[in-house]
């Protein structure tokens, strides 16, 4: 084990993939020579050259299509959107082109690609840098959608997405790239599609993903000694696929349900995860299922503004305390 | 007037007069007699083809849309007869064209056009995005502009492989105002890839004329130059014009010299799609080009090359009975069954998306 940041365990989680593989390849803006504006690729160009991680113009619908077009030919393509807000600009491409194509070709299409990109707020960047867009991301059949919440399982889940022969949709949180965790040595390939539970508890389960993880384990230590509340948690790590039997597992042994998104209240994932609890699980809840968002608005710049809008631990733990009283 | 259009016309008679003998007596020029017969068997396929789904839609044997390409023949055919069998094809949901010179099943094409479960994509594409990738056409994207930067990543695929393989782009003329054709050919230029654009300019980008939307006269080969591309416009409606210009794109492609773009002149006899009566279009203007009709070129080119009106007339009674027989073979192909509603949405054949 060797403690690294969130940004050092997508460099180790691609590299590993790029030694295996030849197929492999990178493409982005100033991914390669540059390191990435998050310097979340320095050291890729050097190790695996120009004809394997290259740098891009700024323009999102060649990225993307290069991609898919490198993907159904044979190659296995990673591909960098450097803010997930701009996924709007080559949204056909995702939504229209790579997600459909294997259904309408009655399976004739292979797509194995990755689309990694920095999503979320926390970094002051104002609206248009800051969305948390997992959601528009789930909605959409033929993709799979990942957002790691540790060094570990970014560099386990971004080998399993390399892997993967389905489009997967690779949600890097910017305001964790700075963080550190324990990330196993050698090898590591983890699975899309599992839910870890990363606090037991018995009076309610808040299910959280990425940046919200580590805030929704803060609110449950203070639940814990200041409220006497026990609360599990649930890193969620995959929306799609969406392990609801891990969900499942802890609702029916706390009875309550608690979500915590990033992404904007409309139609955020955690609509879809609380959906699905009302309707197979009913019958167990002892509370209302509730849902802590960012409000449906656009995300502001100042701190004071942004820190209000994005779930904090405070938040999380007033609300909680709140209902389950 | 009368008189020096009639001298006009002489003067271009025994033009084309000495041109036919003068072609006659040199059968093996840079095309040769194979290559010919076989753009002429493909031109006539994809008329025969899509004169048939034009008579099954107005049956209600077809569903949906269908946007024909009679009229645009020599452009399909005379790049196909410039590919190797495993180049990469992508077009645009005017695309049963492109596919279908590619070698697929006739029976596939129009039972997919008919929803059968005999259908090339087992009913679950339609008319919009004919594929065979075992042939190598790579799909027909149905949203303008977006199979152009995925026809380079299929070429960048060939470059990081060194497999020689040719990626074929088709696109209208309309495509040529969407921002993914500026990405595209920008990014296949500075990469160097082996990509072809094919811009077929039918002069309507659906309902409106090309000129009135478009700042250049030529809207694909004005904009080769902000690219460090030459300029070639081609007369699309000449398969031996289509097939040099496009061979010697691939060539160049194969070479590593990187893209090209081509605008192909030519015009489509109906309207955009089947609901479109293409009343817009001013009198007399498909009249002008029905004496351009790429048919009826091919065949004078093959007489003036001394094929005999025997051969030709065969291989076109060849293709209508394929057309009739793939037409009973659709007809008679039950509708897809329910099961394939929820396949192939994941690599693992299903839809499931949670456990």
């Amino acid at each position: 084990m060797a403690e690294l940041t969130y940004r050092e365990a997508v460099i180790e989680g691609i590299a590993q993939e790029m030694r295996r593989d030849e197929d492999v390849v990178f493409l982005g803006e100033d991914i390669a020579k540059a390191g990435g504006v998050f310097k979340a690729t320095v050291g890729l160009y050097d190790e695996f050259g120009p004809l394997r991680v290259r740098d891009t113009p700024i323009s999102e619908q060649a990225i993307l299509g290069a991609a898919m077009g490198a993907a159904m030919t044979g190659l296995k393509p990673i591909a960098e959107i450097m803010f997930s807000d701009f996924l709007a600009v080559c949204w056909d491409i995702v939504a229209n082109q790579i997600a459909k194509s294997r259904y309408m070709t009655n399976g004739q299409v292979d797509v194995p690609l990755v689309i990694r990109t920095a999503n979320g707020g926390g970094a002051r960047f104002g609206a248009q840098h800051s969305q948390s867009v997992e959601n528009w991301a789930m909605m959409i059949p033929g993709l799979k959608v990942v957002a790691p919440s540790t060094p570990a399982d970014i560099k386990g889940l971004m080998a399993a997405a390399i892997r993967d022969p389905d489009p997967v949709l690779f949600f890097e949180q910017k305001s964790l790239y700075a963080t550190k965790g324990e990330v196993p040595d050698g090898e590591h390939v983890d699975e899309i599609g599992t839910a870890k539970v990363v606090r037991e508890g018995d009076d309610v389960t808040i299910v959280a993903l990425a940046a919200m993880v580590p805030r929704a384990l803060a609110a449950a230590e203070r639940l814990q000694s200041e409220a006497g509340i026990s609360a599990s948690v649930v890193d969620l790590r995959s929306l799609v696929p969406l392990d609801t039997k891990t969900i499942f597992e802890q609702v029916e042994k706390t009875s309550r349900l608690v979500t915590v998104e990033e992404n904007p209240r409309l139609c955020g994932w955690g609509a879809e995860v609380s959906s699905i609890v009302a309707e197979e699980m009913f019958w167990n809840l002892d509370m209302p299922i509730v849902r802590i968002t960012t409000p449906h608005i656009p995300l502001p710049s100042a701190d004071e503004l942004e820190d209000i809008a994005l779930p904090s631990v405070d938040r999380i733990f007033e609300t909680v305390r709140r209902e389950v009283d | 007037m009368a008189k020096a259009a009639s001298k006009k016309r002489a003067t271009k008679k025994r033009a084309v007069k000495a041109k036919a003998a003068a072609k006659a007596s040199n059968k093996n020029d840079d095309i040769g007699e194979e290559k010919r017969l076989k753009m002429w068997e493909l031109q006539l396929e994809v008329r025969h083809l899509e004169q048939r789904a034009h008579d099954l839609f107005f049956q209600n044997m077809i569903k949906g849309t269908s946007h024909l390409a009679i009229g645009q023949e020599a452009v399909s055919a005379g790049c196909a007869a410039a590919m190797c069998d495993d180049d990469y094809t992508f077009c645009t949901y005017r695309g049963h064209a492109h596919t279908l010179v590619r070698g697929t099943s006739m029976t596939g094409m129009l039972g997919e056009l008919m929803g059968r479960s005999c259908g090339m994509l087992g009913g679950k594409g339609g008319s919009m995005h004919l594929t065979d990738v075992e042939k190598g056409a790579m799909g027909s994207y149905a949203i303008i502009g977006a199979h152009l930067p995925i026809a380079a990543g299929a070429a960048w695929q060939a470059q990081y492989k060194g497999t020689g393989q040719v990626a074929f782009c088709f696109f209208g003329d309309g495509t040529t105002n969407i921002g993914a054709f500026h990405e595209a050919l920008n990014f296949a230029v500075i990469w160097k890839l082996p990509v072809i654009f094919v811009c077929e300019n039918n002069l309507y980008m659906e309902y409106t004329p090309i000129s009135e939307v478009t700042a250049v006269e030529h809207p694909a080969a004005d904009r080769a130059a902000a690219y460090g591309l030459p300029s070639i416009i081609v007369d699309g409606n000449d398969a031996d014009a289509v097939y040099r210009v496009a061979r010697d794109a691939a060539a160049k492609a194969r070479a590593g010299d990187g893209p090209s773009l081509i605008e192909a002149k030519t015009y489509r006899h109906s309207g955009h799609s089947r609901a479109d009566p293409a009343t817009y279009r001013p009198k007399g203007e498909l009249e002008k080009w029905m004496e351009r009709d790429p048919l009826k070129i091919y065949r004078e080119r093959l007489g003036e090359f001394g094929v005999t009106k025997k051969v030709i007339d065969s291989i076109e009674k060849d293709v209508l009975r394929r057309v009739d027989e793939a037409t009973e073979a659709a007809k008679e192909s039950p509708p897809p069954s329910d099961d394939v509603l929820m396949t192939d949405v994941y690599a693992d054949g299903g839809s499931s998306w949670r456990n």
